[in-house]
């Protein structure tokens, strides 16, 4: 089972509907890619859209903990936008979800970047 | 059952572990959790275990007995020391790339125990127990 990523421009901010798995291997890539992509053409506001993301797994994590540190060391912010349960839990208990910014409104989270 | 040391085989280990565990009677929400810890288990053997070589397999071996799910997966690499491994929600770890496989298998199983099996390899084994509801009588 593969990911899909498709990035939207709204109000200057990226965002990225990411739908499938993140997993080892072609999911985790597809999702380094697509951010060096952005940072690479100057984006620093990204949003994760992971409301179709039904699965994660560590690689995955670690890959969106990547992700957040590339950005935020260029001056970035990267933030994340509905989670579904699972992988709101995992980022419960892996004490993530105090390091990222999540919302659940598009709108409110767009409104959220400086 | 051997597994080549691929991350295709990764799926296959947690499609497998995952039927079994529904036919036993195991929730929705547990299969879920046993299928994640598998998933970990079998992807730190092919990387770290048999480094993705052709020349060294994975076996998975899964039983139900007395309400336990019993997983084995075993490796043919050098090993690792459990208590080396560094804690992955220590505030300097917080924001490491790697490093929360094994976490999340002690997470999501009962126990977890590893072997270094010298030349053998090493084996991880990982139980769950059956909650309450879905015990043999209430499977009945």
């Amino acid at each position: 089972m593969s990911i899909k990523a498709s990035t939207r421009q709204v109000d200057g901010v990226a965002i990225v509907d990411l739908t499938g798995r993140i997993t080892l291997g072609e999911g985790s890539s597809t999702l380094r890619e697509t951010v060096k992509d952005l940072l690479g053409k100057g984006q620093r506001k990204i949003l994760l859209n992971l409301g179709d993301v039904s699965y994660i797994d560590s690689s995955g994590i670690g890959e969106l903990v990547s992700s957040f540190t590339s950005v935020s060391n260029q001056g970035g912010q990267l933030k994340l936008l509905n989670l579904q349960k699972k992988v709101h839990d995992l980022l419960q208990i892996t004490k993530l979800y105090t390091v990222f910014e999540v919302h659940t409104d598009e709108a409110a989270a767009l409104k959220s970047f400086k | 059952m051997k597994l080549e040391s691929t991350l295709d085989s990764v799926d296959v280990a947690e499609e497998i572990v995952k039927r079994f565990a529904l036919e036993v009677g195991f929730l929705e929400d547990e299969v879920h959790q046993i299928g994640m810890a598998v998933r970990e288990s079998v992807v730190n053997a092919v990387v770290h275990g048999n480094c993705y070589s052709s020349q060294k397999k994975v076996t998975l071996a899964v039983e139900a007995e007395d309400d336990q799910l019993i997983i084995t997966v075993q490796d043919q690499g050098l090993g690792f020391d459990l208590s080396e491994v560094p804690d992955p929600l220590a505030q300097e770890n917080l924001l490491r790339k790697s490093g929360r496989g094994l976490f999340l298998i002690r997470a999501f199983m009962d126990e977890l125990r590893v072997h270094r099996l010298g030349n053998q390899g090493t084996q991880v084994i990982m139980i769950k127990n059956s909650s309450p509801t879905t015990s043999k009588e209430d499977r009945k």
